[in-house]
């Protein structure tokens, strides 16, 4: 015991020792690191970045801040004193707020020319449209079979009967494919609508849970990870969950076990700024350039599984094989989330808790 | 006379010297609760009452006067306290079967009973909904699904709650003399009633504990609201966080942490009054002296009732996990612990995810270490004898402030960080340190809880015969004190180190994503779809329930009866 | 009043009590004695209800037990280390067991000072239980004991731990009070001389047996095996051979009595039947060792070794014949201090 007790009482002076030393060296910039805040979803392929410290000679050390909400407010909380140089991961529900706290400083990375004017949300440059997603309904290829029915393809569809007690999707209030697929309907609808849709779908049986992981996981009966226990074969996810429930499969099937229901999806573009205030901002103006640079954008669909917003980048086999295009998804203006966000959960949380 | 004047006097200088050292031990202490806890949790509170630099105390009354809110606390309080009784009710009889009943595993048994607190809310949902929810073992046998309705969320608190009253109250009752009861029942009492009037009293200061922590606990649940109540219920943790990093309504996030402390704190000081009220010396066996096999048919009926509430509640959870682990694409196999191995090739998990483990115990090293000096400081300071009429109120205030971080939400703490430590000297915000600090924070009350009572219990005798044979203050300290506590202190360290183990709210803000633990990187798992990631997850979790357990094994070798509360 | 009938207690392989057969008669005081680990304690438990026999029969006042849960049976126990409830104060020690029985409070108020006055405590209700000494802890767990006025009354080494004046004088004064109270009593005690002045009737426990019982005069005179002689304090045990109306002891010859069997027998010379007279007369023997054991009797013990070989032999004598250390003397045998010990 004597042993021990010493051993933590060193142990507990070369702490002391420590915390001194960290107080009193502060954050280390030596100009040779660009610090990339994201959210906990990030992914890159480590031989992508490898190329990029090559060409620039930027290290990337890459910090995360939790889901991607969290991520901005804690940036807004450190606003010209920012935790970083570049922040990744604001989407369209979000965007409004980064912009309104002005935590970004523009700029105009190269290759937007190549993106598509329909991802462009700021015309004066503060924010880089990198990736684009889908929030869709899935569904269960093998339930449908086996039930020799036709899957639902339009949000219509899942009032009906036939889906009686088949959907399960996620909390609009904590879940971003939850709050996604709650937009989808208000964008489809209109404000006067959508009420009396979601009264349509708790009429027909809709399981609201918590999310995304519980959903998916626990409930949606075409997930390889639930082992296809749940008892739910629809569910609201990404019209990339598809692609990503064969990815290890060896063989490769004919086919993904899920499909996606075209007509229920939501858009939301991911977009990513130079901070204000960066300590390195000459190597974060780089790393946005690499963000939006062919190597990276073929590299996203399978690192986060979401699509490119270059025009000329090539997607993957897996996706061309496996993956299902949306049909004219809902887009919304991120003013106008912002605006109606916090009432139209309030409205939804009442609709489906009673 | 003249006696007692120079009595008067000597007490005088007592009082003086003994509040010297006293205020000494506590700086530490107290510079690490204001630096890491005080002022970021007033940075963030100030952010949001003072958003343009001058006080907004409108909102105040905006976020008290809603009725959405009132709702929250009024479900937050009585969750909590129904959570606490149902923990109690079923914890209680567990507790004795634990302390006073001889059978084979009860070791293993005790030491599994703990996991649930490491374990990532997120995971133990998802085992608890395969039982509980549909499709599980009650729906199966008859029919009942939990995961609809408000007892699952008290269910889960019970499943995250049993160890702490297992342990604070099977831990005393182990040691509490069985003839006190024998002796009330020759005088005429019945079972009941001795239990009643004699255990009952007896086991009150435990019991007022347990209930304490219990009671804290379930008052800041997050996660297991979240998964099982949402978006039906929430508390005002689950309510705090989404104003904060869903909604950044930080003035309404400040008032709602405001009205939680003050909860806390009044919570607090009802308790230090009873418990104070019912402290009296006990008369305290070994505890090897009084387990015995189960005898006649009542103690072998509670010994199955509780195996089997254990079973059902506790094992068959976690069973769950072990057995998703191992059921991989190719029916069972190794297979998903075999890919924890295996480099990811991306920046997910830049090294392979069974570095987490390293990860894990680093951190959990680091915040044990940094809990234990705080902690014992802390508890040196609260037992230095006081003088005459000593300054019993300053302790009593400091012994409170310590539990306070278990009152206090996550995300106030992990913003307050964020907030408070961004400049330098005390630019932590890139520092790993961030979160053994925060994981320690959690760690000091229990730390403070299980040695206190030791450290109180050192006979003063003792001390004065090693001062009179010529040991100074601090020596006396190394010689006697430390020796008797450090057994203790190893079980207090057992504790801080399973707390940061499981740490998730604070840690999942502050963790760098190039070094995740083993809750983080379960939740990384976790938010991708695909078999291999989740079969990953829950070898991952497996894998941190065997440290845990393993841990716990260890230190129930070494706990002895004089350990405290915990 | 109470009758153990073969009870049998075991625990485990260890048999605790075996196949006991006592009986204590309406205001009796029995006090058992044994050693340590004899199964003394272990007979209260089985009386009060806390351990069940294996096999056996315990009445009170001709009923059956077994089925009668502890706080029924109507006995009190006082325990070894008295097991004072430490959360209540005195009074309410006392009270306990009359709250128990539902007695209204204005009648335990009176019975409690009543009690505490019978004890020596009056007016000590309200005294912290951790605030009294030692002797007065005892006196409140007698008074506790007594309260509900129990058919019987049992006490677990109830003066054991006291210093030797002090339980003297208790010893006496736990008797004044039985009797004055009419209490029957059961008491456990590994002290020969706190049994001899407390019982009506000693019984004596070896090994969970039954090896003695009696009055404490005839316990004292008429040991009735080696172990209990032994376990009274006597050294003089030898094996002797009775041959017609004479014993050959290693120690000399004795007239026997008439009754003793011939051969070989197993005796017991108890001290004071050893008579001193000069080196000449009788056995020749030096002495080793003399102990001045004080108290009233005022007797010195002597231990002697004889000249010519064969175990050394207790003597005890007055103070003042007593020789010194080195003397030489002679020593006899007195036939009425010999015992014939029975189960060689």
């Amino acid at each position: 015991m004597h042993r021990y007790v010493r051993r933590a009482a060193a142990a507990s002076t070369a702490l002391a020792l420590a915390l001194l030393a960290a107080c009193g060296a502060g954050s280390g910039d030596d100009g040779k690191t660009v610090r990339l805040v994201t959210h906990d979803s990030f992914n890159v392929s480590k031989s992508v970045l490898k190329k990029f410290t090559e060409r620039t000679g930027y290290k990337v050390e890459v910090v995360s801040g939790g889901d991607a909400g969290a991520m901005v407010n804690q940036a807004a909380l450190n606003k010209g004193n920012p935790q970083g140089d570049v922040l990744f991961g604001v989407d369209t529900a979000l965007l409004s707020r980064a912009l309104d706290q002005k935590i970004f400083t523009p700029y105009r990375a190269k290759g937007l020319d190549k993106v598509p004017e329909r991802y462009r949300a700021d015309d004066r440059n503060r924010v880089t449209p990198v990736d684009s997603g889908e929030i869709c309904v899935n569904y269960d290829r093998k339930y449908f079979a086996e039930k020799d029915l036709e899957p639902p393809r339009t949000l219509d569809d899942l009032t009906k009967p036939a889906y009686r007690d088949l959907l399960v999707t996620e909390n609009a209030a904590t879940s971003s494919p939850g709050l996604g697929f709650l937009l989808a309907t208000v964008d489809e609808y209109g404000e006067d609508g959508w009420n009396s849709y979601w009264k349509k779908l708790r009429a027909n049986g809709v399981e609201v849970v918590d999310g995304w992981e519980q959903a998916y996981n626990d409930r949606f009966s075409g997930s390889r990870g639930g082992k296809g226990e749940g008892d739910r074969p629809l569910v609201v996810s990404y019209a990339s969950s598809p692609p990503v429930e064969v990815v290890d499969a060896d063989p490769k099937p004919k086919q993904a076990p899920t499909g996606v229901a075209r007509e229920t999806c939501f858009q939301q573009v991911e977009f990513a700024g130079l901070l204000d205030g960066a300590g390195n901002a000459e190597g974060g103006r780089k790393l946005l350039d690499f963000l939006l640079g062919k190597e990276f954008q073929e590299d996203m669909p399978l690192q986060m599984f979401v699509n490119p917003v270059r025009e000329d980048a090539r997607l993957p086999e897996l996706f061309t094989r496996y993956g299902e295009q949306a049909k004219d998804p809902a887009t919304m203006a991120p003013e106008r989330i912002a605006d109606n966000h916090e009432q139209w959960v309030k409205a939804w949380t009442s609709l489906v808790v009673k | 006379m003249d006696v007692t004047r120079r009595e008067v006097v000597r007490a005088k200088g007592r009082f003086a010297s003994g509040n010297l050292v006293r205020l000494g031990l506590m700086a530490v202490p107290f510079v690490f609760f204001g630096l890491f806890f005080a002022y970021p949790v007033a940075a963030i509170v100030g952010r949001g009452l003072r958003p343009e630099g001058a006080w907004a105390f409108s909102v105040l009354g905006e976020v008290l006067a809603d009725p959405a809110i009132g709702r929250v606390l009024w479900f937050t309080l009585w969750q909590a306290a129904a959570s606490t009784a149902l923990t109690l009710a079923l914890g209680v009889p567990a507790a004795y079967v634990f302390a006073r009943l001889e059978f084979p595993g009860k070791r293993l048994l005790r030491a599994v009973l703990v996991i649930p607190f490491v374990l990532p809310t997120v995971v133990a949902g998802s085992a608890f909904l395969a039982l509980l929810g549909r499709g599980g073992v009650l729906d199966g046998l008859f029919g009942v699904r939990l995961d609809t309705s408000v007892w699952a969320i008290l269910v889960a608190h019970v499943f995250f709650n049993f160890a702490v009253v297992v342990r604070t109250v099977g831990g005393l009752w182990a040691q509490l003399d069985p003839r006190q009861e024998e002796a009330a029942r020759v005088l005429g009492a019945g079972r009941a009633a001795a239990w009643r009037r004699v255990v009952l009293p007896a086991l009150a200061p435990s019991i007022g504990a347990a209930s304490l922590i219990v009671f804290l606990f379930t008052f800041t649940s997050f996660g297991i609201v979240q998964i099982l109540g949402g978006p039906r219920y929430a508390t005002l943790e689950v309510e705090i966080y989404r104003q904060t990093a869903d909604l950044f309504q930080l003035p309404t996030a400040a008032v709602l942490t405001l009205l939680q402390l003050l909860v806390v704190v009044l919570l607090l000081a009802w308790h230090a009054r009873t418990v104070r009220k019912r402290e009296s010396t006990l008369s305290l066996v070994p505890a090897e002296q009084t387990a015995h096999p189960p005898r006649g048919r009542g103690q072998w009926a509670l010994l199955w009732a509780v195996l089997g509430v254990v079973g059902v509640l506790v094992v068959a959870p976690l069973a769950v996990l072990v057995e998703r682990s191992f059921n991989g694409p190719d029916g069972y196999g190794l297979t998903f612990y075999r890919q924890l191995f295996t480099d990811t090739g991306n920046t997910t998990f830049p090294v392979p995810p069974i570095a987490a483990v390293g990860n894990s115990l680093a951190y959990a090293a680091a915040a044990t270490a940094l809990a234990l000096v705080v902690g014992s400081l802390a508890a040196t300071a609260l037992t230095v004898r006081r003088g005459a009429g000593g300054p019993g109120r300053l302790v009593r205030g400091f012994d409170a402030l310590l539990m306070l971080p278990l009152g206090t939400s996550a995300v106030t703490v992990g913003f307050g960080f964020l907030v408070a430590l961004d400049e330098p000297p005390l630019d932590l915000r890139e520092s790993w340190l961030l979160v053994p600090l925060a994981q320690a924070l959690v760690g000091v009350p229990f730390v403070v809880r299980t040695l206190l009572p030791v450290l109180r219990a050192v006979d003063v005798r003792l001390r004065e015969s090693a001062a009179v044979l010529g040991a100074s203050p601090l020596r006396v300290w190394r010689e006697v004190d430390l020796p008797m506590v450090g057994r203790s202190a190893a079980v207090a360290a057992g504790f801080a180190f399973a707390v940061s183990l499981g740490e998730f709210g604070a840690t999942v803000f502050l963790a760098r994503p190039d070094a995740p633990t083993l809750p983080v990187a379960v939740a990384r798992f976790l938010g991708r779809a695909g078999e291999a990631n989740y079969g990953q997850a829950m070898a991952l979790s497996t894998l941190l329930m065997v440290v845990c357990g393993a841990t716990l094994l260890v230190l129930e070798r070494v706990r002895t009866h004089s350990a405290g509360e915990f | 009043m109470l009758e153990l009938d073969g009870v049998t207690v075991r625990f485990g392989t260890r048999t605790a009590l075996e196949e006991v057969q006592l009986a204590v008669a309406e205001r009796e005081i029995v006090c058992v004695l044994g050693p340590s680990g004899s199964g003394k304690s272990t007979l209260l438990r089985v009386v009060a209800g806390l351990q069940d026999p294996e096999s056996g029969a315990v009445r009170l006042a001709g009923q059956d037990q077994a089925r009668v849960p502890v706080h029924r049976r109507g006995v009190g126990l006082m325990f070894q280390d008295q097991q004072l409830f430490p959360q209540r104060d005195v009074g309410g020690n006392v009270a306990f067991g009359l709250r128990m029985h539902g007695v209204p409070a204005e009648r335990r108020a009176r019975r409690v000072a009543e009690l505490l006055g019978v004890v020596g405590l009056p007016g000590a209700e309200h005294r912290a239980v951790a605030s009294l000494s030692g002797g007065e802890q005892q006196r409140v767990a007698l008074a506790r004991a007594l309260a509900p006025q129990p058919r019987l009354l049992m006490l677990d080494e109830p003066l054991g731990q006291l210093d030797r004046g002090l339980r003297e004088r208790l010893t006496r004064e736990l008797r004044r009070i039985f009797t004055e109270l009419g209490t029957t009593a059961l008491a456990v005690t590994h002290d020969q001389s706190e049994a001899f002045a407390l019982a009506d009737r000693v019984v004596v426990m070896e090994e969970g047996r039954i090896a003695q019982q009696g009055t404490p005069l005839e316990v004292w005179r008429q040991p009735a095996s080696e172990f209990v002689a032994r376990f009274l304090g006597f050294e003089n045990v030898v094996t002797a051979t009775v041959h017609g109306d004479g014993v050959a002891t290693p120690w000399g010859k004795a007239p026997a009595p008439a009754d003793w069997p011939d051969g070989e027998v197993r005796l017991l010379v108890r001290p004071t039947g050893v008579r001193l007279g000069p080196a000449g007369t009788g056995l020749r023997c030096t002495v080793e060792a003399r102990t001045f054991r004080g108290g009233s009797g005022s007797t010195v013990t002597l231990l002697l070794r004889p000249a010519g070989g064969g175990p050394p032999l207790e003597a005890s004598c007055p103070l003042g014949e007593a020789p010194e250390e080195g003397d030489v003397v002679g020593a006899t045998l007195d036939p009425d201090e010999l015992v014939l010990l029975g189960g060689a």
